[in-house]
């Protein structure tokens, strides 16, 4: 598979929940166990790679200069920063540590 | 809401927004796609965690993980189902303008809309704070995507930790209570440990296993619910 073609594909996957939504009857995924999964799904997937993000590297599991960074992406989002500050601090850190060597 | 109002708010959201169409761009470029395979998933997929997602896995993986990368878009995507089901009955009749509403219900736009006080409102929030996304969110990919490919190796600029950091904001407010907390936390202990023994991209997979276990029986449910029953 090339990557254009999976881009496509999985553009066309996502579009579909936003097609469907206004096809399907509005009892259907009003359910409480259906809405509930369906963010907890979200939650789970964001954290997931979130944490590969960090603290993988291929197939190992590597601590490095990306955790301190995390750390003060926490720090700032604790302190309700905005999305851009909190990626630019990150990247800022990291690039930092590296820097001098970490 | 005055119509002026509902403009300035539409508007600020869809720059505000926007800006961090700039951090995808550089990080798509630096995960292994070229400029028109970043704009083509700001323009077609239009949702920024499932975006972050196919570019995550893929840069984790390479060609052998698009088939995990896919299935985590699409099940990142799976809100914009529920905004969709939202948003039905308060843009009415839609008719040959529902295939461009549907592409345009993202978290942004219904939440802009769903904040107004009566139906005129919430039409020209959602249409203006989704137009107004469209638009700064596709250039500023590009302008990420000309930054990041001018940039000689990303991981020097800490790029790579910035992606972490976005998954992180994009997470934040949704972990306001324990169920979420722990689902997070599993999600996360699962998807690292699971990495040096499955193939790329499976353990973010099995992670997702974690919400439909903890959702689906109702474990952990919020103390407030509890309470509640007293």
């Amino acid at each position: 598979m090339t990557l254009t073609i999976a881009i496509l594909l999985a553009s066309a996957a996502v579009y579909s929940w936003k097609f469907f939504g206004y096809l399907v009857p509005e009892q259907f995924l009003e359910k409480p166990l259906v809405s509930r999964v369906a963010a907890l799904l979200t939650v789970s997937l964001l954290s997931a790679l979130m944490a590969t993000q960090a603290l993988t590297k291929g197939s190992e599991i590597q601590f490095d200069s990306r955790v301190p960074s995390l750390l003060v992406a926490a720090v700032l989002l604790r302190f309700k920063a905005p999305f851009l500050l909190v990626v630019l601090a990150a990247a800022g850190v990291a690039a930092l540590l590296r820097f001098f060597g970490f | 809401m005055a119509r002026r109002q509902v403009d300035t708010m539409s508007l600020g959201v869809g720059i505000a927004t926007g800006l961090y169409g700039i951090s995808f761009g550089a990080l798509a470029v630096a995960s292994g796609l070229d400029l028109w395979q970043t704009q083509l998933l700001s323009l077609l997929m239009f949702s920024g965690g499932s975006q972050f997602a196919f570019i995550g896995v893929f840069a984790s993986g390479g060609l052998a993980s698009l088939p995990a990368a896919i299935t985590s878009a699409w099940m990142l995507g799976v809100r914009n189902g529920f905004y969709a089901l939202q948003m039905k009955p308060l843009l009415e009749h839609l008719g040959f303008k529902m295939p461009v509403a549907a592409q345009l219900t993202i978290d942004e736009s219904t939440g802009v809309a769903t904040a107004q006080a009566n139906s005129e409102d919430t039409k020209r929030g959602f249409w203006l704070t989704g137009a107004a996304v469209f638009v700064f969110w596709n250039s500023l990919t590009f302008a990420g995507a000309l930054l990041g490919s001018a940039l000689a190796d990303p991981s020097v600029y800490g790029l790579d930790a910035a992606a972490a950091a976005a998954f992180l904001a994009l997470l934040w407010p949704r972990l306001k209570q324990r169920q979420p907390l722990i689902v997070a936390a599993a999600a996360a202990f699962v998807a690292v440990v699971l990495t040096p023994v499955l193939p790329s991209g499976l353990p973010i997979l099995l992670a997702a296993v974690i919400a439909f276990v903890i959702g689906g029986l109702n474990l952990f449910k919020p103390r407030a619910q509890a309470g509640d029953r007293r």
